[in-house]
């Protein structure tokens, strides 16, 4: 088997609040996996049992307090804990992707160019990344007239699908999933599910939470099971 | 990564009497990286932008600027001329208000040409046609080159500062709060026409404002100050959605939901 593109050892997150009297929130202790090219991890738990707090702990959204991110960037072995922030930029740019619920809103970029700038920025040139990013967007099934629009006015599910296409476009060998497919219709379920199966064909690594069954039987190979209370007991 | 910082600041200190202005202030700016400076009035972010722009001699510490002929160098050793001659070709600033980085009484296209001859343009036609392109760039009605800013909003004034100093292709920009005092919708356009020129000239930039949301669409790096000092510095979205230090969630956490 190759090498891991990802491994975890003894990730820790614990959140302190120092503005409600300095409580401290202890989400997860001691975390560790590893993830292969092509190989799919379904996050399962509970509501409130840190499971996007893990993968916003692993894209460095969120600061860890203990434990190392071992990511494979470069031909060489970067950890995220720590990192300088333009190295933790770098992995984002080149080698981890995120899926977010919900796409953050740019004032008055146009759809297209929202999709294309993960390509533009790995140095593909602007013309080729807004003709990728078309493709994307018309195999998610976003209307032709829509592409040159500002999202701010999408529905919810129309954003959801501009926000995987901009995940998806870049290729990136580790992809963060957060409920990729919440707010979509079955037919575009559908096209989400070809979508991450091709990216796995091709040797991404990907790292989900699935709530829907269906989504999640047909992509993840494992299971990974966080338990809410019991490494904070 | 092999490059050189562009700006390396080390033990920045700025004392006004007995009062501290900015104490201990240590970082590197690497080239094309955008560094945001946050807190609130007083914190001591426009003393350090000064000081970091040359406006204002240190206390304390070293600000090294990397020459392009003679790679980095402490810009208080430079000669005032040498420093001047930075401030009009490789830096650019970008003034809270307008009225401090432009003059007034000379036409739009005056003010945005006039870096291009501190860079030793000289053929009219030339510069000309350059400052139309720029006026455009900043979404400017280029019919209006021969106006006066006085005559422009406050939205356009900015725009324009911004064209006079992207024009001379600077490598270093200074920002101070550059949509302070703007209507909300103009903000929204100002700050996405920042954001794409910013990453399409690949100029590295300090942009100190007190609004979070500016630095959430500008800034790669974040640093958090409060009464003079830095208390907290790291990435961006990190700091702003996982804030470590109690100031920086109280920051965070005073701003209202929309």
């Amino acid at each position: 088997m190759r090498n891991p593109v990802l491994e975890i050892h003894d990730l820790a997150k614990t959140f302190r609040l120092h503005v409600q009297g300095g409580i401290e929130i202890p989400v997860f202790d001691g975390i560790d996996l590893a993830l292969h090219p092509g190989e799919c991890l379904a996050l399962v738990g509970a509501s409130g049992a840190g499971k996007s707090t893990l993968m916003r702990s692993i894209y460095a959204n969120y600061h860890a307090n203990g434990g190392r991110i071992l990511v494979q960037h470069r031909g060489t072995v970067v950890d995220m804990v720590g990192a300088e922030p333009r190295t933790i930029l770098d992995i984002r740019r080149r080698t981890m992707g995120y899926v977010s619920q919900f796409l953050r809103v740019v004032p008055r970029v146009a759809t297209e160019e929202i999709v294309a700038e993960p390509l533009r920025m790995t140095g593909v040139e602007a013309a080729a990344a807004t003709d990728r990013a078309r493709a994307l967007l018309a195999r998610l099934a976003i209307p032709e007239r829509l592409w040159s629009l500002a999202p701010a006015t999408f529905s919810g599910g129309e954003q959801q699908r501009v926000n995987i296409a901009r995940g998806f476009i870049a290729g990136y060998p580790i992809l963060l999933l957060d409920e990729p497919t919440a707010s979509l219709d079955a037919a575009n379920r559908r096209i989400v599910i070809e979508l991450i199966l091709e990216a796995k064909a091709r040797g991404t690594a990907v790292i989900g939470i699935f709530h829907d069954r269906e989504v999640r039987d047909a992509i993840a190979d494992r299971l990974f099971d966080l338990k809410p209370g019991e490494l904070a007991a | 990564m092999t490059e050189r910082p562009i700006l390396r600041v080390r033990g920045l200190t700025r004392l006004y009497g007995r009062t501290v202005a900015c104490r201990n202030v240590s970082f590197d700016l690497w080239p094309g990286e955008v560094l945001g400076v946050v807190g609130e009035s007083g914190a001591g972010k426009t003393t350090l932008l000064k000081c970091l722009s040359a406006q204002v001699e240190p206390t304390d510490g070293t600000i090294e600027y990397d020459t392009r002929a003679d790679g980095l160098v402490d810009v208080f050793a430079l000669s005032e001329p040498a420093r001047r001659m930075l401030l009009r070709t490789d830096w650019g600033i970008v003034h809270q208000n307008p009225r401090d980085g432009l003059h007034m009484g000379v036409s739009a296209g005056g003010n945005v040409g006039e870096r291009l001859m501190a860079v030793g343009a000289r053929h009219y036609g030339n510069i000309r046609s350059e400052v139309l392109d720029w006026l455009d760039r900043v979404e400017i009605d280029t019919g209006r080159i021969d106006d006066r800013p006085d005559t422009f909003s406050g939205g356009m004034q900015q725009r324009v500062q911004i064209a006079r100093n992207l024009i001379s292709r600077p490598r270093l920009l200074f920002l101070d709060e550059p949509t302070g005092g703007l209507d909300v919708s103009v903000q929204a356009r100002l700050l996405d026409l920042l954001r794409q020129l910013v990453a399409s000239t690949g100029v590295a930039a300090i942009v100190v404002t007190h609004d979070l949301g500016v630095v959430r669409l500008l800034a790669h790096r974040l640093m958090v100050m409060r009464g003079g000092e830095v208390v907290e510095h790291g990435l961006t979205d990190q700091v702003l959605d996982d804030p470590q230090h109690a100031y920086s969630q109280l920051l965070v956490s005073s701003i209202l939901q929309v």
